[in-house]
């Protein structure tokens, strides 16, 4: 199933409702922080194919936050969180809401380790409250994945 | 599909040696002996695991009461795991995108020797 050196791993912990997914950059740590904390460079990779994400406010450092509308497919929805911990080329810790069930909230933890050779081990955990939780937050992502296409995944993946 | 029957499938297959197990298990049934003898632990332990298994869905036992041989539910594994697939996927494909911008990225934007003349410099990048 290996099409890529840098394929992403997901875990979801057996005792904790959380999801962690697990990939590998060719950059280095700075350089892939700075792609998460970067709003021009933030909006070019995030949010599913054929959707604009809009910033209404990006503040990505230790106590700032961030908001953004996601339009496409007939479907717009605002998205907002906190950013808890910025730290240079370390790691990001911020709270995540879908505004359309806003009692909701998940943890999420980035982490930028350096591998050397100029090479970046990227860690995300998203923690929720409860499994129910973490299983829509799987679910949403697998919904979003069926529009996404397999043509494009495919294309992608080059087979 | 029940949202807690993925949940546990989820769980089920976090665990190295459960994933190995199902691994065997594809290509045909075996006991719990057999499904033991090539670890280093207990038949108590494989039979915990299997447990684990079973409650998912994943595996189901016969009640033949002799070899009560182990059986994965194949139908259940291939969707479970196209569904886990798929969020993996949907990652991935971010992820791809990230590697097309740090590839267009400029290297000495991110020297991380001096933040503050970095700091300058993207300050003028967004101007």
């Amino acid at each position: 199933m290996t099409t890529s050196i840098n394929e992403t791993r997901i875990i979801a912990d057996p005792d904790v409702p959380l999801v962690r997914i697990i990939r590998e950059f060719d950059a280095p740590p700075e350089k892939v922080f700075r792609a998460h904390t970067d709003p021009d460079l933030f909006v070019q990779w995030n949010g599913p194919h054929g959707y604009e994400l809009r910033l209404d406010q990006f503040d990505c450092r230790t106590g700032g936050s961030f908001r953004y509308v996601m339009v496409g497919d007939g479907f717009e929805g605002g998205f907002r969180g906190c950013f808890h911990e910025v730290r240079e080329g370390e790691l990001i810790i911020q709270t995540f809401t879908f505004e359309g069930l806003p009692d909701g909230v998940a943890l999420e933890r980035i982490m930028f380790e350096d591998l050397g050779n100029e090479r970046t081990l990227l860690t995300s955990t998203s923690l929720v409250d409860s499994f129910e939780g973490r299983d829509e937050f799987l679910a949403s992502g697998m919904e979003v994945g069926v529009r996404d296409g397999f043509e494009r995944l495919d294309a992608l993946l080059g087979r | 599909m029940a949202a807690d029957q993925l949940s546990r499938v989820l769980s089920a297959l976090a665990d190295p040696t459960r994933r190995d197990m199902v691994a065997r298990l594809a290509v045909a049934d075996a006991t719990v002996l057999e499904l033991a003898q090539p670890y280093d632990v207990t038949v108590q332990a494989v039979s915990k695991h299997l447990k684990v298994l079973e409650d998912a869905g994943l595996v189901s036992r016969s009640r033949d009461a002799q070899r009560r041989p182990v059986h994965l539910e194949a139908e259940v594994f291939d969707l479970m795991t196209k569904w886990i697939e798929r969020y993996r996927r949907l990652a991935e494909n971010r992820y791809r995108r990230l590697d097309e911008v740090l590839r267009a990225m400029p290297d000495e934007v991110v020297k991380p020797d001096r933040p503050d003349d970095r700091k300058e410099k993207h300050d003028h990048q967004h101007q």
